[in-house]
């Protein structure tokens, strides 16, 4: 139980970084964006084609960390994937929901275009890759490190934790210290209000789908070292996103942390009496159970 | 020198018009009040002043400048400053940071200018770490005056600065703006308190139906019999 309440965190944190994502593009324009969890598979795949591609061919060695199943080339993909999914979810925002912005589009007209973008992005992955699972490194089980009570503990998912806090942590003093992230909570309390005050708006929905997609593609990669890559990954992960999500809040950090967090120890300690095809729909249950119970979640300001 | 002027502006939200060849004039340092119904378009012809509505027809001239259209963006860079009626400040960052949203777009050290409006209203320095969501209608009122101020505007769009406010309060915020206007900063200021809004104007216009009905100076529109009867409440 207690090593299910341990995996249940580490897969919760990798939700956060997803939920994250989600509810602060929420906050600004005010739009559940359905393609998100395939910016998790995309981080995931363009690591995988980092890893097992280019950074092959250019000769990075292909060692490991110590323990860890991964070395220089993923600490290298990595921050790349970020940077490359956060640009593609600045891409589809300006080729595609500014144009229905602009056109003060309803929120079904928003929830299909994000379908069908969530569907390209995994059509094209299965076109690259094939709808097989795939992994990183294939066939090396670390060993996992024995901590007291009996919970087994892999060194890959110590620093998971680690990169986990580590982003969240620097996503925190960006929102709190400086002049983008304030005025980024700015535009979310009130987007005419900052426009009034002389703030780019634009500016600053393109650095959120920038900040959006970089910590999805941190959770995929995350999520393919932990277990494996399959171009549904992501797919599979939108419905604990938007759990974590609406428990927490929408449109606030710190709730879809928390969000995240509880949604993912739901899962894993559900497997100890279901069988773990049911984690999906413990996620359903939650989501459905709050938006019965207390709709606006549970730091619920803003409804 | 007139500093800020609308001509013949039409504008609305959807394709019917709301205001209809509404015309005002703001000279250096003055204070303007624009009174009238509720519903007047007293608010409309602020936000199309403002470019949050761009009108069908007329234009706005800043400093001999047309500024007609341009985005709030753009004319705050030019030396306007707009304080809307509702939804004015931003409840969950702190006093502090709704002053510095204020400054977003200067690049200078603005510490000055900040202490500045914290002189002018003394409670928001005292409790500038807490969130704006949390402070009564009053301080609200002044966090908003405040962010406006943070540009040093030559012009000052003020929206029912009184709107529910407890009497008491209501005074204080028009000694406020006396205090800014002292300091050379010129006013459009929209009031459904109109005896008071006018008793601090040099000049007042009266909209009704989205149309200018009369204007004169503020103590003559007070003096005037009709305009007592019909917007003064008697
Ligand atoms: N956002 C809006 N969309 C459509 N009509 C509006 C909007 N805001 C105000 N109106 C209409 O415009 C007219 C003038 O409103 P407003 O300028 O707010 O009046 P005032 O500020 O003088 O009370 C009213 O008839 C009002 O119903
Ligand atoms: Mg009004």
């Amino acid at each position: 139980m207690a090593e299910l309440f341990i995996y249940g965190i580490v897969l919760g944190s990798i939700i956060s970084l997803g939920a994250i994502g989600l509810t602060l593009v929420y906050g600004i324009i005010r739009f559940a964006n359905f393609a998100h969890g395939d910016f998790l598979t995309a981080g995931a795949y363009i690591a995988l084609f980092m890893v097992t591609g280019v950074l092959s061919w250019i000769g990075i060695p292909d060692s490991n960390f110590g323990s860890l199943s991964f070395g220089w080339r993923m600490a290298i993909a990595f921050p790349f994937s970020m940077l490359a999914v956060g640009c593609v979810a600045i891409v589809l925002d300006r080729v595609l929901y500014r144009k229905l912005r602009r056109k003060a589009s309803g929120a079904v007209i928003f929830a299909m275009s994000s379908l069908g973008a969530a569907f390209i992005i995994r059509m094209i992955i299965f076109i690259l890759w094939g709808a097989d699972s795939l992994f990183y490194r294939p066939g090396i089980l670390r060993p996992a490190l024995e901590l007291p009570l009996g919970i087994k503990i892999r060194p890959d998912q110590i620093l998971i934790l680690l990169l986990v806090v580590f982003l969240i942590t620097l996503l925190h003093f960006f929102l709190q210290n400086t002049k983008m992230g304030k005025a980024m909570r700015a535009t979310a309390d009130n987007m005419e209000l900052a426009l009034i005050s002389g703030i780019d708006t634009e500016r600053i929905i393109i650095w959120t789908w920038g900040i959006g997609g970089a910590l999805a593609a941190a959770g995929g990669i995350l999520y393919g070292i932990d277990v494996q890559l399959h171009p549904h990954m992501g797919w599979n992960f939108l419905i604990p996103l938007f759990a974590a999500t609406i428990l927490g809040s929408i449109g606030n950090m710190y709730g879809a942390l928390i969000g995240g967090l509880t949604i993912g120890v739901a899962q894993q300690v559900s497997t100890a009496f279901l069988l773990p095809t049911y984690k999906p729909a413990v996620a359903f249950i939650i989501m459905i159970l709050i938006l019965l119970i207390r709709p606006q979640g549970i730091f619920g300001g803003r409804s | 020198m007139i500093i800020l002027k609308t001509e013949d502006i039409t504008a609305g939200y959807t394709e019917i018009d709301i205001l209809h060849d509404v015309h005002i004039r703001v000279r250096s340092g003055e204070i303007v009040s624009v009174i009238g119904p509720n519903g007047a378009g007293k608010s409309t012809l602020l936000k199309t002043i403002f470019g949050i509505l761009k009108p069908r027809n007329g234009n706005v001239t800043f400093r001999h400048e047309d500024i007609t259209g341009l985005k709030p963006d753009r004319i705050v860079r030019k030396g306007i400053s707009y304080v809307p009626q509702v939804d004015n400040v931003f409840p969950s960052l702190t006093i502090q940071e709704n002053l510095e949203m204020g400054a977003f777009i200067r690049n200078d050290d603005y510490s000055q200018r900040l202490d500045e409006v914290y002189d002018l209203f003394p409670v928001l320095r005292e409790r500038k770490k807490q969130k704006v969501g949390q402070l009564s209608g009053g301080q609200r009122q002044m966090v908003a005056m405040g962010r406006a101020l943070m540009l040093d505007p030559q012009v000052l769009l003020l929206d029912e600065p009184s709107a529910g406010l407890a009497p008491v309060l209501v005074s204080m915020i028009f000694e406020k703006i006396k205090e800014i206007n002292a300091t050379g900063v010129a006013m459009i200021i929209v009031e459904q308190n109109a005896r008071g809004a006018l008793k601090m104007a040099h000049h007042g216009y009266v909209l009704a139906m989205g149309r200018n009905v009369l204007d004169d100076k503020g103590e003559a529109l007070l003096a005037n019999e009709e305009v007592a009867r019909l917007y003064l409440g008697g």
